[in-house]
């Protein structure tokens, strides 16, 4: 059986690559939702003079975690108050979020789904009658900016047909930034800081997957938004089926790892996010709990989440947990405790749901509803409705497995883990959450870099903002990315390194596979080197058994991340001498770096946290338990890339919006 | 679910330098193999099944099956793109087909409006350029503590 990675790529990698060196005002590295609303916003903000690039590791078409498509947008603020959506965030992450980011993302959120709906996407309407339309036949009714009804799943949720939510959003980001300035299939893979001024960007070093190319790019400004991290944990599924991830398995927690190595300021690495979705498949189930009112049953029958024993146990956590939605955590810490008493497997009541449906519904309508069913999955997790087909499940008559995923990493979704970044300067925003620039001028968005922002999945402390609110984001920060490079014009940005230190650092896995290969007479075995495919089945086995992965339902202990700590050392040692003999392998050498020290992040948050504030997500089970009296807090984290030593620090959370 | 190429079908998109399945896989996955001039799926088991080369490959191509660890055999799902449309054809193992169309946009591709004419005023305000243009003033906290 052949392995994964091994180098049977068709562009095999030489030793000298050609160099391309570039210099540019702005550089945007990614092609998802955010960096697609950055690209769309940023020209329209420079002046003649300036110019800008952007990097993306894959096609925009396609790129990010919108790739296959959606069936809903989940943040769309319309007659809510952006206030009333900061309180959600805030009792969704268990208390501690970024007040200041979050409302000042619900104010531009919408303008971002109007773009959507005005560039094509179709947005599902409620008519007068109350019945639903799909995004063609509502559009009679007219748009939600003039004033249309969009179908509410949740408070804050809309339904799309969203199958080319993507290219559409993609097609608007081209248009807008000129495919002169973008660079497809190039990965971007080390920032670098500036030779002369301290702590401020200077650009980034980075490979095209398409020929032997190294990219030297200095800039500026920059904004990195590449997602999320998966495949860190061991999946539940680990042949074929670990690429069927949740989250994109493309995204390797290259915003995190860039960023850190350069010493911007990590903020609540702790988090993390463990959807409960349908067995194997992955599939959503949001539209199951919200749209079609199905209950999840434990394997006694019962309806457990509604349990005297449940609310007892929520009540534990209060004033979260007794709130009027129940956080996704808990939510998960309840489907776990009845897995864990015996009381499993867990399963969506499908049938009894869409039968429930079925009393007020005619024939038309009924077959209406199935297919609306079976689009949920078609429009964003195709697998589901091949793995329905498969085991021949018709939901009406079969009911389903949910299960909760393998652990990931990202800020945009019922996470929040990311960058500390400046908030916006407004009175009412404190001081603490505001990071000046060596100007003295705030810049919303930026990190504790000069010069170097993010946005979606990027920026810490501040989840639920979803495919929109990363979009609307990528365009707050393009803004605030081009004042910062028309406020420091005359910054030419330096290089400390060569270009031939630059090109080996980036080629360094390809020279060590050119130096050694031809000693042994199997390719993927050699002492002098290891394939990225080996150092990625050993950084899940690390984080499966000790860092709270599935094996252990979750559960870490002190002596257990102490053990994990000193794995993920030697992995990094290790990864000196990863080996590369194919531009594709090349890739995914550099993305298990990204992911090691994404981990390395997470788990010495994890650590520094002596409490268990998320449980369904994870336990530290020496500290069980909420701890409010001394964690009511965030925990950020530095990386100092002069002295190379992490400083893990407490940063006071501040209150600004006061309960409803 | 990793994509397959069905050899008999696939051209290589006629020997341009890049396939339409290279183009478009969202991670690198689907090569050409010069010699056959036919495209394959170089590691499967970091598909997502995310449909892309599915619905790009102009033969129809290409095709997917379930993952082997858990997918049993026989069931298909098949989308065909249109312009304005996406009609699905589901095969279950037991022989039963269910076809669904869904609309997947409501404009002519490429005429998304990307306001390439619009230029911003205010670049120390915190609107975005469309609310500016629109005379937006953006909301402030009702209430704080």
């Amino acid at each position: 059986m052949a392995l994964p990675n091994k180098a049977l790529g068709e562009i095999k990698a030489v030793r000298d690559p050609e160099v391309e060196e570039r210099e540019v005002d702005i550089l945007i590295v990614g092609g998802g939702m955010a960096a697609c609303g950055t690209a769309f916003e940023v020209k329209k903000w420079m002046d003649d003079g300036q110019s800008v690039l952007l990097c993306d590791k894959a096609a925009m078409e396609r790129s990010g975690a919108v790739a296959q498509g959606l069936s809903a947008i989940n943040t769309y603020i319309g007659e809510n108050t952006p206030d009333d959506y900061v309180r959600m965030v805030r009792n969704d992450l268990m208390g501690l979020v970024r007040e200041d980011l979050i409302f000042d993302l619900g104010c531009h959120v919408d303008d971002s789904v109007h773009l959507f709906e005005e560039w094509g996407l179709p947005v599902w309407k409620k008519d007068d009658k109350g019945k639903n339309l799909d995004g063609k036949k509502g559009l009679k009714l007219g748009t939600l900016k003039s004033g249309a009804a969009p179908v509410r799943t949740g408070k804050w949720q809309i339904m799309i047909n969203g199958e080319s939510y993507k290219r559409i959003v993609a097609e608007a980001a081209k248009l807008a930034l000129g495919e002169e300035n973008i660079l497809e299939r190039v990965f971007i893979v080390e920032l670098l800081l500036d030779a002369n001024k301290e702590n401020q960007i200077a650009g980034a070093v980075g490979f095209s997957v398409r020929e032997n190319k190294v990219f030297i790019i200095k800039c500026k400004t920059m904004m990195v938004a590449c997602g999320g991290a998966v495949n860190i944990y061991q999946p539940r599924s680990v042949g074929e089926g670990k690429g069927r991830a949740w989250y994109p398995v493309w995204n390797s927690g290259s915003t995190y790892t860039l960023c850190m190595r350069v010493g911007a300021e990590l903020s609540m690495m702790e988090n993390r996010f463990t959807p409960a979705r349908f067995k194997d498949g992955y599939g959503p189930v949001g539209a199951w709990f919200l749209l079609f009112k199905a209950k999840a049953l434990n394997g006694l029958g019962e309806s457990f989440a509604g349990s005297d024993a449940a609310k007892a146990e929520l009540e534990k956590y209060a004033p979260y947990g007794t709130a009027a939605i129940t956080p996704t955590c808990l939510r998960n810490h309840l489907m776990l405790f009845e897995m864990k008493e015996g009381r499993g497997p867990i399963l969506m009541d499908t049938v009894t749901a869409l039968a429930e449906l079925g009393k007020t519904m005619d024939k038309k309508e009924l077959k209406h509803l199935e297919s609306e069913a079976w689009e949920d999955f078609l429009d964003m997790t195709c697998g589901q409705a091949n793995l329905w087909c498969a085991t021949n499940t018709e939901p009406e008559k079969k009911n389903s497995e949910v299960m909760p995923t393998e652990p990931y990493l990202l800020g945009s979704h019922s996470g929040c883990c990311g960058l500390w970044t400046s908030g916006p300067d407004y009175d009412w925003v404190p001081d603490a959450y505001k990071i000046k620039a060596d100007n003295g001028k705030i810049y919303n968005r930026m990190t504790t870099v000069n010069g170097l922002f993010t946005s979606g999945d990027g920026v810490g402390c501040s989840g639920h903002k979803f495919s929109s609110g990363s979009h609307a984001e990528g365009r707050m920060a393009a803004k605030q990315m081009v004042r910062y490079a028309k406020d420091h014009a005359d910054f030419a940005p330096a290089f400390s390194l060569s270009k031939e230190e630059l090109v080996d650092i980036v080629y360094k896995p390809v020279r060590t596979f050119l130096d050694n290969c031809e000693y042994t007479t199997a390719i993927d075995i050699n002492p002098n080197y290891v394939k990225p495919d080996g150092m990625m089945y050993r950084l899940m086995k690390a984080t499966h058994e000790y860092g709270a992965g599935t094996a252990t339902y979750y559960m870490t202990t002190s002596k257990n991340l102490e053990i994990v700590m000193d794995l993920l050392a030697t992995m990094r040692e290790d990864c000196e001498k990863l080996g590369a003999g194919d531009v594709h392998e090349l890739m995914r050498a550099w993305e298990i770096m990204h992911r090691i020290w994404t981990v390395e992040a997470h788990l010495r948050h994890i650590q520094y946290r002596k409490e268990t504030r998320y449980p369904g997500f994870y336990y530290q089970c020496d500290y069980p338990g909420q701890d409010d009296e001394n964690w009511f807090c965030f925990v950020n984290s530095k990386f100092d890339p002069k002295s190379q030593e992490w400083d893990v620090k407490k940063v006071d959370y501040i209150k600004i919006f006061p309960d409803a | 679910m990793p994509s397959y190429v069905i050899a008999e079908k696939c051209d290589g998109c006629k020997g341009g330098d890049k396939t339409a399945c290279m183009y478009i896989c969202p991670n690198d996955l689907m090569v050409l193999d010069p010699n056959a001039m036919k495209a394959y799926n170089q590691e499967p088991d970091q598909c997502w099944e995310c449909f892309s080369c599915v619905k790009i490959c102009p033969t129809q191509a290409i095709e997917v099956r379930g993952y082997s660890d858990f997918v049993p055999l026989g069931s298909s799902v098949m989308p065909m793109l249109g312009t304005e449309d996406v009609m699905w054809t589901c095969k279950f193992r037991n022989g039963t087909v269910k076809r669904f169309k869904f609309p997947i946009r409501t404009t002519a591709e490429g005429q998304a409006n990307a306001y390439a004419d619009l230029k911003g005023k205010d670049i120390e305000s915190q609107l975005l350029s469309t609310e500016e243009s629109e005379g937006r003033e953006l909301p402030k906290p009702i209430a704080t503590v």
